[in-house]
C-alpha cells in the first residue's frame, strides 16, 4: 500500500467549537509529535486516523488519504500502539503471532520466530512462544506489541500512544516502529521524544490547538535532553539493583550541573 | 417498513449498539422501534424508553426464547406498521447457543465482542453463521492485533458477512451501520416467511415440567452421550 500524504480536516472540541488548527497534512517521512495534558484528545485523534474517521466519531474530523476518503474496513493503512498494556485473547504467544500473519496474508515461515526475537531485543523480561498472551506482563506484551506492529502490520502510517510508560526500551521501539518513508504519529509526555519531532501538535479540549515547528534552538535541548535521560536511567538501574547513593554519586550530578552551566 | 434481527451473547453490547446506531437514524428522521426479547428479566425496554424511543418487550419464561420469538415477531410486525415505524429492530440474546432468530431475506446483524475469547465465533453457531451482519464492540479495549485476529476468525466462520466494528460507547462506526440498516429491502410481511435455521427438535419429558433424574423419567426426545 503505498500512499503519499494524510489530511485531517478539523473538527469541533469538546464543547463543539471548531478547532483552532483547521487543516493538518501529514506527508511520507513526517514524524509528528500529539502533545498536551490527559484528556487533551490525544487518543481520540489517534484513533481517528486509525479509524479513518469521516464526520462519524465524536470530534467530526474527516481523514483523508491522498485527497480521498478511504473505507478503513477494506484497507489497513495504519499500524497502531494504542495505550493497552495487555493482551486479552485466551492463546498461546506463538499461535496468536501466527494467527495475526495469516490473518494479513503473510506466508514466510519464520515470522514467530522473528517476531519473538525482536519482542525479546525490546523486552527487560524474555518471552516465549509458548506463554499465555494473557498472562505476559505489561513490559512484555508492550514488547510485543511493539515487535509485532513493525514486522507484521507493517504499515505505511504508525499510530503511537504513550510508549514512555512501557517499561520498555522506549527509543529503540520507536527507530523499529519508523523506518525510513512512514508517516508516524507519537502522543507522548516525554519531552525528549516530544522533540524528536520535526512538528508538535498541542491538544487542548479534545481540540488541535496549535501547530507547532521545531527549530534549531529548541534541537539544540535535545543533546542536553538525552543526557539528562542517560544520566536517570543510571540511576535507576543503580538504585533498582539495590545500591545506595553516596557523597560520590552526588559529586558526579553536581559535576554535570557545572559543566551544564558553562556550555 | 423494514425489519432487522439483532442477536448475540448477553452484554456483547447489542442494546449500546442499537442506541448508537438509533441516535444516527434520527439525524435522518427516520421512525425507529424496538422489540426486546428475553427470557426472565431485562431493563433494556427502559434503556430504549428513556432514548424516546417507541419499545415492546417480550419475556418467555419458562419457553424456548427462540421459539417464543417466532411465534411472536409477526404480531410486533403489525405493531410497528400500526405505530407508522420505518425500522423495527428485534433485539435477543442469543442464550442457548443453538438457535438463531434469522429470517430468510429479512437484514440479520450478530453482535460479538472482541473480549468474548477467540472461540467464541466457532461455538455461537447459526445466530453468527447465518448473519447477514457481524458486528465487533469494544476494540477500545484490546490491541490493533486482537482486533484483527479476532474478526478473521469470525471470516473464517462466516465469510459472506459485512463484518465491522463498531465502540458501543462512543459510537464509533455506528453511521455506516445505520445506512446499512436504512439500505436494507423493505419487508412487507411476515406470513410465509421462513426462519434461516430449524429450531432445535427438543419435546421430551423435561419440557414439559418433569424434575427428576432417573432413567425412568426420560420419555420423548432424549440423546445418551457415549461414555
Ligand atoms: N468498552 C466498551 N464497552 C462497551 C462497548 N459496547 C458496549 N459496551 C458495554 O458493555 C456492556 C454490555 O452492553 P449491552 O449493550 O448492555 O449488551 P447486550 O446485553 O448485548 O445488550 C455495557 O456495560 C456497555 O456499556 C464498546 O464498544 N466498548
Ligand atoms: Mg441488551
Amino acid at each position: 500500500m503505498d500512499i503519499n500524504e494524510i489530511k485531517i480536516v478539523s473538527g469541533t472540541d469538546k464543547n463543539g467549537n471548531s478547532e483552532s488548527v483547521e487543516e493538518l497534512t501529514i506527508r511520507k517521512g513526517d514524524i509528528l509529535v500529539l502533545a498536551g495534558p490527559t484528556g487533551s484528545g490525544k487518543s481520540l485523534l489517534l484513533s481517528d486516523i486509525e479509524q479513518l474517521a469521516n464526520g462519524d466519531s465524536p470530534s467530526g474530523r474527516r481523514v483523508l488519504v491522498d485527497n480521498k476518503v478511504m473505507d478503513p474496513f477494506s484497507m489497513r493503512i495504519t499500524a497502531c500502539l494504542s495505550q493497552n498494556m495487555h493482551f486479552v485473547m485466551d492463546l498461546d504467544v506463538g499461535s496468536f503471532i501466527g494467527l495475526h500473519a495469516k490473518s494479513r496474508k503473510i506466508e514466510t515461515n519464520n515470522t514467530v520466530e522473528k517476531v519473538l526475537k525482536q519482542a525479546n531485543d525490546l523486552a527487560g523480561e524474555p518471552l516465549s512462544a509458548d506463554m499465555h498472551l494473557a498472562s505476559l506482563s505489561g513490559g512484555q506484551s508492550r514488547a510485543l506489541m511493539i515487535s509485532d506492529a513493525a514486522l507484521i502490520s507493517n504499515a505505511p502510517v504508525v499510530l503511537i500512544d504513550e510508549i514512555e510508560n512501557a517499561g520498555i526500551n522506549k527509543t529503540m521501539g520507536i527507530q523499529l516502529l519508523s523506518t525510513e518513508g512512514k508517516m508516524v504519529l507519537i502522543a507522548t509526555h516525554d519531552p525528549t521524544l516530544m522533540l524528536t519531532a520535526q512538528k508538535r501538535i498541542i491538544m487542548k479540549n479534545g481540540a488541535m490547538f496549535r501547530l507547532i515547528q521545531s527549530d534549531d534552538v529548541e534541537r539544540k535541548h535535545l543533546k542536553y535532553f538525552l543526557e539528562i535521560d542517560r544520566v536517570l536511567e543510571g540511576f535507576r538501574h543503580s538504585l533498582r539493583h539495590g545500591n545506595r547513593l553516596d557523597e560520590e554519586t552526588l559529586k558526579r550530578l553536581v559535576e554535570l550541573e557545572g559543566a551544564n552551566h558553562e556550555q | 417498513m423494514r425489519l432487522i434481527t439483532v442477536s448475540g451473547p448477553p452484554s456483547s453490547g447489542k442494546t449500546a449498539v442499537i442506541c448508537r446506531v438509533i441516535e444516527a437514524l434520527r439525524q435522518q428522521a427516520v421512525k425507529v422501534g424496538v422489540v426486546k426479547f428475553d427470557c426472565l428479566s431485562t431493563e433494556d425496554d427502559e434503556r430504549y424508553k428513556s432514548m424516546g424511543v417507541l419499545v415492546r418487550k417480550g419475556l418467555s419464561g419458562a419457553l424456548c426464547p427462540d421459539h417464543f420469538f417466532v411465534s411472536n415477531i409477526e404480531a410486533c410486525f403489525h405493531w410497528g406498521l400500526d405505530e407508522g415505524i420505518d425500522i423495527l429492530i428485534s433485539e435477543s440474546a442469543g442464550l442457548c447457543n443453538r438457535c438463531s432468530p434469522h429470517i430468510k431475506d429479512v437484514m440479520s446483524v450478530c453482535v460479538i465482542d472482541n473480549l468474548s475469547g477467540q472461540n467464541t465465533p466457532k461455538k455461537i453457531g447459526p445466530m453468527l453463521k447465518s448473519a447477514d451482519i457481524v458486528v465487533i464492540t469494544k476494540g477500545d479495549i484490546v490491541s490493533q492485533a486482537e482486533r484483527e485476529v479476532f474478526s478473521f476468525r469470525v471470516k473464517n466462520v462466516n465469510p459472506r458477512s459485512t463484518t465491522m466494528h463498531v465502540n458501543g460507547l462512543t459510537g464509533q462506526g455506528a453511521e455506516e451501520l445505520a445506512r446499512l440498516f436504512a439500505e436494507s429491502s423493505d419487508v412487507g410481511g411476515l406470513g410465509e416467511r421462513q426462519l434461516r435455521f430449524a429450531m432445535p427438535t427438543a419435546l421430551c419429558s423435561y419440557c414439559l415440567g418433569e424434575k427428576r433424574i432417573g432413567e425412568e423419567y426420560q420419555k420423548g426426545n432424549i440423546r445418551k452421550m457415549d461414555i
